[in-house]
């Protein structure tokens, strides 16, 4: 009887501490996507894309050998639990990378903690730009990306003279339309063509703005909304436009924040012929493309989820970082960070994704026409990839700035007039 | 030598027309490439040329739809009629006849953008100026308007001359106006008679002739055709102004009308309402996900039902929570907030944390065109009238009706009341179901403005709050004439201050107005109100 306790005793030691060696040699790879609160409804998806790139990984052997093992937090969008949350990663759970964030507030908010442990985030959401961090990677479109892109497909191809940039009043459509406005004044714009209008977030009543674009595109001129509107203010708008009788083709709508998963479960009749800007969308005829929509229908068990950009970005993000851990041989954050420069991954509209030295990605820009089954039809897209700017050309504080994370220089914002770089990375 | 002449023309024809029957399809081939420019110049070469020709509309119209197509194996452009899943039934454009049907995997699609569709549409406007259909007449008239040139007199003049609809007529009119301003001969009088039209072209051309005119006599006269368009345009936009603001107002007004009954009249602080305006705007959901036949008269169905659903569950509450706490403003409170997240939550388990499709019906969709200068959208304008019917039978069921009777007496004087034999407990329970069934039916009418989805109360309360405080509580006339009292002055600021400079100003405004009248517009008076 003793002897089998013995045995039962050995057996459980060797078990546990095959246990605490297994976990030993896993990969940590942190998810800091708020899954719950208002921008659950967006970011949970990302989570879920993580993990299923994690769990095709592991099952492709890992990386270096190891496995990865996700741990995933809630910072609840709430942005200083972000920087909280984002410290409890790095100190307690020790990870090795972190996929993360959509607000870019919640950004700025894990940046300082990120810089001063030195880890590493990927970034996986279009944003306002002006900032480098060498700590963060970029896998998002920049406004050079998205926007500049979609105001030159509607001035040459569609020959609008009169712009109206419609946006919800916060830092990402105020930093894009100031872009923007800087662009098209460098066009040759007038400034009394352009009309620029904020409404608070979740505005509904869209009565008198959707009445004032339609009296100033009545001038003869053709007339286009460049649309930041966030979230579900855009539905409202939209039925208004139709309503007003403003259809696509009088005045189109070219929007940055209406995606695949914005549009399922809505009412698209008043949205059809308008247009949206990516660097992805699901419709685009690919193998990749289709092997992934395959495998997240697949993982997330339900037929009529679709795919979008961000989602992409992810993908990219995840399998450069794979990437690049194997060209560095180490998880080590300053290793990675040098080895991720240069690395390519194909994207997946059937092209290449190259990490630039200012940690910002080559994209190819799409715009599409939405359609009623909530898809978009691509009807133009650059013939190239675009190298994602981190500094606007076009805005005079960051004009001079320019961002190289390569040796020497190794400045996110090195100013090539003064030749100072300011150490400040945001 | 006459005869010999008109054979040698019919001959002509017939062999022209016997070449382009072959050549049409020749012809749109580029249409296959990717580029919209090219597309966009076929298809005007082909408008021209073949504008006699059945084939040109058909192919119009289905690159209007979306509907052409062309096989990938021989190129070959067929139009598409019937879909079923993967597979495409469709016609050939050349012959006319049904083909085989294939999986759309067969088939490439031709793409247009909003440029080229907005191409086509000029194109098919002058095709369809003499269809049998008024309205398409009227739209294919209107289409022309945005585009007037020198080439489509003719096809004016010529439909001037047949058409008796007099809505099409008065476009036609606008159009050859313009075509004379433009190109005609006597501008004088043509630039006189533009000035009573109103529509952006109209407007573009004396702009036009103003600037560009040598003549001193024209100039003038266009510059009073401007100046008296532009007082009529600064008359409807007033008018628009107004009605905007009577809609945000008529919003307003539903959304506290119920709070008016439960806050006013009973005094219960029911931070819940919104949540059950929500009901309201789900119930909308959930019929015309049961009833998808019947997506038309959803909305109408709806109204009782709501109706039903959030009274009933104002009942239950009031039986439940409320009435143990009367009296006791701050324990209401903060019990009725906690119903709403409650409520809330209960709303995303069941139907999900994101917002639900609910279908405008047709007739609620587009506007009134009164003429190019105003039109008012319909779902406003039926929602103004709903509000104000709400309100005629809430103000019946109070005056009128013996539960209105004895509503008022146990709010005046409850002991009073019970004394009198009233059932004070249950005329409770009923006011509180009929507040909560109004903002019920608020629901649904906010169903067809907004986003249906768990935080849709939320955004209304703080405004229902604000109407009924400022129209004076306990009143109903007070929360009418509040409710379109703020929803005007927040569309006259708007324009110039901004949607969000808006709020904050009309929020300040009602702080100061307290101020001065703590009791709001209407304040009530007596032994009641003193308490």
């Amino acid at each position: 009887m003793k002897k089998m306790l013995a045995k039962t005793l050995t057996i459980a030691a060797i078990v546990t501490m095959g246990i605490t060696a297994q976990a030993a040699d896993t990969i940590k790879v942190g998810v800091l996507h708020s899954l719950s609160g208002t921008m659950a409804i967006s970011e949970t998806t990302l989570k879920d894309t993580v993990l299923m790139l994690i769990e095709e990984q592991n099952k492709k052997g890992g990386v270096l050998g190891k496995k990865l093992e996700p741990v995933v937090v809630d910072p609840a969008s709430n942005w200083p639990l972000f920087a909280e949350k984002m410290r409890g990663l790095l100190t307690k759970d020790k990870v090795d990378v972190t996929f993360g964030c959509w607000t870019s507030v919640s950004r700025k908010s894990v940046l300082p903690v990120l810089e001063e442990l030195n880890g590493i985030l990927f970034y996986p959401v279009q944003y306002e730009g002006e900032e480098s961090s060498k700590n963060v990677f970029y896998t998002g479109a920049a406004p050079n990306q998205q926007a500049i892109p979609a105001v030159n497909y509607l001035m040459n191809e569609i020959g609008v003279k009169r712009w109206v940039l419609a946006g919800t009043d916060y830092v990402y459509p105020r930093t894009t339309n100031k872009i923007l406005k800087a662009y098209l004044i460098a066009k040759g714009v007038k400034e009394s063509d352009i009309m620029i209008n904020y409404t608070p977030f979740g505005h509904s009543d869209w009565q008198s703005i959707v009445s004032n674009i339609k009296k100033f595109g009545s001038t003869g001129k053709k007339t286009a909304v460049v649309s930041t509107i966030n979230g579900d203010a855009n539905v409202p708008f939209y039925k208004e436009l139709g309503n007003q009788g403003i259809s696509a083709e009088n005045i189109p709508v070219v929007a940055f924040s209406v995606g695949e998963e914005e549009l399922s479960g809505l009412d698209t009749k008043p949205l059809v012929g308008h247009l949206a800007a990516w660097n992805y969308f699901q419709s685009v005829e690919d193998d990749i493309n289709s092997e992934f929509i395959a495998s997240w229908k697949k993982f997330i068990k339900n037929d009529k989820r679709v795919t979008n950009d961000p989602m992409e970005a992810t993908y990219i993000g995840f399998n450069m970082w794979v990437k690049a851990v194997e060209k560095a041989g180490t998880t080590d954050s300053d290793a990675v960070i040098d080895a991720m420069v240069g690395v390519s991954v194909p994207n997946l509209t059937g092209g290449l994704a190259t990490m630039m030295p200012n940690h910002h990605l080559t994209k190819p820009v799409l715009i599409g026409e939405i359609q009623e089954n909530g898809q978009f039809e691509t009807v133009w897209e650059t013939p190239d990839t675009v190298v994602g700017d981190a500094w606007s050309d076009f805005l005079p504080g960051s004009k001079d700035l320019i961002s190289d994370w390569r040796k020497p220089l190794e400045c996110g914002n090195y100013n090539v007039k003064t030749g100072k770089c300011s150490g400040q990375n945001y | 030598m006459k005869t010999i002449f008109i054979k040698i023309i019919l001959l002509n024809l017939l062999l022209i027309t016997s070449v382009f029957s072959g050549k049409f399809e020749n012809d749109i081939k580029p249409l296959l490439k990717n580029s919209f420019k090219t597309k966009e110049v076929v298809i005007n070469q082909v408008s021209q040329k073949y504008s006699e020709n059945d084939k040109l509309q058909t192919l119009l119209q289905a690159l209007m739809k979306g509907d052409l197509f062309y096989t990938k194996q021989d190129k070959t452009f067929v139009v598409l009629y019937k879909k079923e899943g993967k597979i495409y039934y469709t016609k050939s454009l050349e012959t006319q006849k049904q083909l085989e049907p294939m999986n759309k995997k067969m088939f490439k699609k031709v793409k247009t953008n909003n440029r080229l569709r907005s191409t086509i549409r000029e194109k098919l406007a002058e095709l369809n100026l003499f269809s049998k259909d008024r309205d398409i007449r009227y739209n294919s008239a209107k289409n022309m308007l945005k585009h007037v040139s020198q080439n489509s007199s003719v096809l004016v003049q010529k439909a001037l001359k047949i058409e008796k609809d007099s809505k099409v007529l008065s476009v036609l009119n606008e159009i050859n106006t313009i075509i004379n301003v433009k190109f005609g001969t006597d501008k004088q009088e043509a630039i006189v008679k533009l000035g009573d039209y109103l529509s952006p072209q109209s407007l573009q051309a004396l702009k036009e002739i103003y600037a560009s005119s040598e003549d001193k006599e024209l100039k003038e006269l266009a510059r009073l055709s401007i100046a008296s368009i532009n007082r009529s345009k600064d008359f409807y936009a007033f008018v628009e102004k107004a009605f905007f603001g009577l809609s945000l107002g008529s919003i307003l007004l539903l959304a506290a009308i119920g709070l008016a009954i439960t806050f006013g009249v009973m005094k219960v602080i029911n931070m819940a309402h919104g949540e059950m305006m929500m009901l309201g705007a789900y119930t909308v959901y959930a019929l015309q996900k049961s009833m998808p036949n019947l997506i038309e008269y959803s909305v109408i169905i709806a109204i009782p039902v709501a109706f039903l659903v959030s009274g009933i569950i104002g009942i239950i509450i009031e039986r439940l929570v409320i009435r143990h706490l009367y009296g006791r403003p701050l324990e209401t409170l903060l019990a009725t907030f906690g119903i709403s997240l409650i409520l809330q939550q209960m709303v995303r388990s069941i139907f999900s944390p994101l917002n639900q499709e609910v279908k405008t019906p047709q007739w609620m969709s587009g506007a009134l065109e009164i003429n190019s200068a105003l039109s008012l959208t319909y779902n406003r304008l039926y929602i103004i009238i709903f509000a104000l019917l709400v309100f005629a039978g809430i103000l019946l069921v109070l005056n009128k009706t013996s539960l209105g009777l004895k509503v008022r007496a146990v709010t005046q004087n409850r002991k009073m009341a019970q004394a009198m034999g009233i059932k004070t407990g249950l005329i409770d329970a009923l006011t509180f179901g009929i507040g909560s069934g109004i903002a019920g039916i608020a629901g649904v009418a906010l169903s067809q403005l907004t986003n249906v989805g768990p935080n849709l109360g939320q955004a209304y309360i703080v405004d229902s709050f604000m109407v009924v405080v400022f129209g004076g509580v306990g009143n109903l006339w007070g929360t009418l004439i509040g409710a379109i009292t703020l929803g005007e002055i927040n569309k006259f600021i708007e324009p110039v201050a901004g949607a969000v400079l808006a709020k904050v100003i009309i929020l300040v405004f009602i702080i100061l107005f307290i101020q001065k009248r703590p009791r709001g517009l209407f304040a009530q008076k007596g032994r009641d109100a003193e308490d």
